[in-house]
């Protein structure tokens, strides 16, 4: 008797432990990956209740960190929404499905300049979902005006300065501001922005990340790079503050959209992928996000203020000096991450 | 004498300023006009509307709250049986088997939660299964099972030794003692287990992010998500709410406990009364 109810009870445990992880598979779904805070969320059930799909919807915080989760395996993601770098990360190591661009009709509202980008060249692996800009976030009343990344150099404001806590955007400015490309692999250049930033430490206030929102805010420190669509944020609680792209030009940023390699839901994510292309459901989310659209209606009709049009929609000529990151190769990533531990140690 | 009782004041007092300062600074940031952490611009109702109609941080919450009861009532189950086996075992086995109960609560959150992962993957490349919510709840129950095994040891040493005989005696069979002599007995134990079991599944971060797969999340993945644009004030609701919640349950069962011991107290006295 004692036997039979524990072997029974060992069965019932067993036969939960699988029904629990099987199934589900009949219905139409989609798993998508994004970033956290990175939608509109009622665009979701929008997309359900027109096209019946159900969303399965992750965050993750970092690009290093979906790309880990990616590899570790066990998951089976439809889309996901890296960085530029990543995406042409993922392209070289095989990760991507090419897009079927005949279910994506709203990729004609894609606004030229983002599309064929250096880091998916010939436009076949990815969507752009948001993009924008970083530059100099400044409080005019202690540092002056702005227009140059030498501000960031300069001992006056020594103190005042804040600068990106990560190696890849740090070395950016330095090379930008020496007049080279960001995406450099010329160890002689990357020498001369290694040496900028180490004179530039002891100026610093400190490295940060999501931390600049609070210092600059408060004006405990005056002066540091971000991106625009959160100068917008930071503008809301100190007014003194201003943004601007620097002369010398800066990093554009696009978050673009991908199908994974052997997705099951390829059909469901290319029409996950159209919907958030069209015009309303990106100026939805570029309203919620407040970083830039992509559909070159969405800056025609979305309803803000002059102001904050100018700095999330800014014009040509800022732009043209702008580069987007690729993704390095492994020899110079190692130069970035030995660098980064002696100018932090 | 006088002068260290106001020590003692001064220190009781700063120590619950340590304890709530923190959680005084969110819930009022919670009702703070922008989105700022340190600057004060008006008071607002704007993040709790908005975290009602952020349907991610509602899926997410409910994935954790359907979890964390799921998995702490099946490890009160579990766990209690476990217990009861330990209790009947021989010295020279139970004493080892404890110690390895106690190595998963001692263990470092990661290497549960990566080996957990290993092994869900692994596996489910032979069975054919993918990380999901079926794998984040038998992770969230195998985690749960010591501390209601921790809890209901000290219950069962408490029991007197013949009350299993003496519900055998009188026509139990063996289930019947567990369940209408031992189980009763032992309630407070596995109540206080369930609740341990039940808040260490809400709190969990690490092993839900290794075994949760692609399709769901929990709360505290949700939150963690959210640090590359800072953390949004609808998180400084929610925890305001989760904070209210369980404030005004702790009031609840202590105003019943009081009640119910004044209630004995008077009982008491009119048994007294009634004898005398």
């Amino acid at each position: 008797m004692k036997k039979t109810v524990s072997i029974v009870i060992c069965a019932i445990m067993l036969a939960c432990l699988f029904s629990g992880c099987g199934g589900g598979k009949a219905a139409k779904v989609v798993n998508v990956y994004n970033w956290g805070e990175y939608i509109d969320t009622d665009l979701l059930e929008q997309f359900e209740n027109e096209t019946g799909i159900k969303v399965n919807y992750k965050t993750y915080e970092s690009n290093e960190q979906m790309y880990s989760v990616l590899k570790q395996g066990g998951v089976s993601y439809d889309v996901v929404i890296p960085s530029d770098y990543m995406v042409s990360r993922l392209i070289n190591e095989d990760m991507l499905e090419p897009l079927n661009f005949a279910n994506i009709p709203n990729y004609s509202l894609i606004e030229d300049s983002l599309k064929n980008m250096a880091y998916d060249a010939e436009n076949k692996y990815s969507v752009p979902y948001m993009w924008g800009t970083v530059g100099i976030i400044y409080d005019s009343t202690v540092v002056g005006e702005v227009d140059s990344w030498s501000a960031l150099f300069d001992e006056k404001n020594s103190g005042n300065i804040l600068m990106f806590d990560n190696s890849r955007d740090a070395m950016a400015i330095a090379l930008k501001y020496l007049g080279y490309s960001m995406n450099t692999t010329d160890e002689n250049e990357l020498n001369k922005a290694y040496e900028l930033l180490e004179k530039q430490k002891p100026i610093l206030q400190g490295y940060v990340m999501d931390q600049i929102f609070d210092k600059l805010e408060s004006g405990e420190a005056a002066i540091g790079p971000y991106y625009a669509g959160d100068y917008l944020t930071m503008h809301e609680a100190n007014p003194n503050l201003k943004f601007c792209i620097p002369k010398e030009g800066s990093n554009v940023f696009v978050d673009a959209m991908c199908v994974l390699k052997n997705a099951e839901n390829k059909d469901n994510a290319e029409a996950f992928i159209n919907f958030m292309s069209g015009t309303q459901q990106s100026m939805a989310n570029s309203e919620i996000i407040g970083y830039t659209s992509p559909n070159k209606e969405v800056g025609d009709v979305i309803d803000i203020d002059d102001f904050t049009k100018g700095i999330m929609y800014p014009d040509g000529a800022a732009l043209a000096k702008c580069e987007a990151y690729i993704n390095l190769p492994q020899e110079t990533l190692n130069y970035y991450d030995k660098m980064w531990v002696e100018l932090k140690s | 004498m006088k002068k260290n009782y106001v020590g003692g004041k001064i220190f009781a007092a700063l120590t619950y300023v340590f304890l709530y300062a923190p959680i005084v600074v969110l819930i009022v940031f919670s009702f703070n006009s922008t989105k700022s952490r340190t600057i004060w611009s008006g008071f607002t109702l704007n993040w709790y509307k908005e975290l009602f109609n952020d349907s991610l941080i509602m899926s997410s919450l409910q994935t954790t709250i359907t979890v964390s009861v799921i998995a702490s009532v099946a490890a009160a189950v579990i766990g209690t049986f476990a217990a009861i086996g330990f209790f009947n075992m021989k010295k020279n086995w139970r004493s080892p088997l404890l110690l390895v109960n106690n190595i998963p609560v001692v263990n470092a959150d990661i290497i549960t939660g990566v080996s957990l992962s290993l092994l869900f993957v692994s596996v489910g490349a032979m069975l054919h299964f993918e990380l999901g919510f079926g794998t984040l709840l038998i992770a969230h129950i195998s985690f749960d099972i010591p501390y209601v095994i921790l809890s209901v040891m000290p219950k069962l040493y408490q029991l007197d030794r013949n009350l299993f005989e003496a519900a055998q005696d009188l026509g139990c069979t063996w289930f019947q003692t567990i369940y209408k002599a031992i189980i009763p007995e032992i309630m407070p134990g596995i109540i206080n287990g369930l609740l341990i079991a039940f808040t260490m599944s809400v709190d969990d971060f690490v092993i839900s992010y290794f075994t949760a797969g692609s399709s769901v999340q929990t709360l505290s993945m949700t939150i963690y998500a959210m640090t590359r644009r800072r953390i949004s004030p609808k998180i400084n609701a929610i925890s305001t709410l989760l904070f209210a919640v369980v404030l005004i349950l702790l009031v609840i069962v202590n105003v019943r406990e009081s009640r119910q011991y004044k209630a004995e107290i008077k009982k008491d006295k009119v048994l007294k009364g009634v004898l005398e």
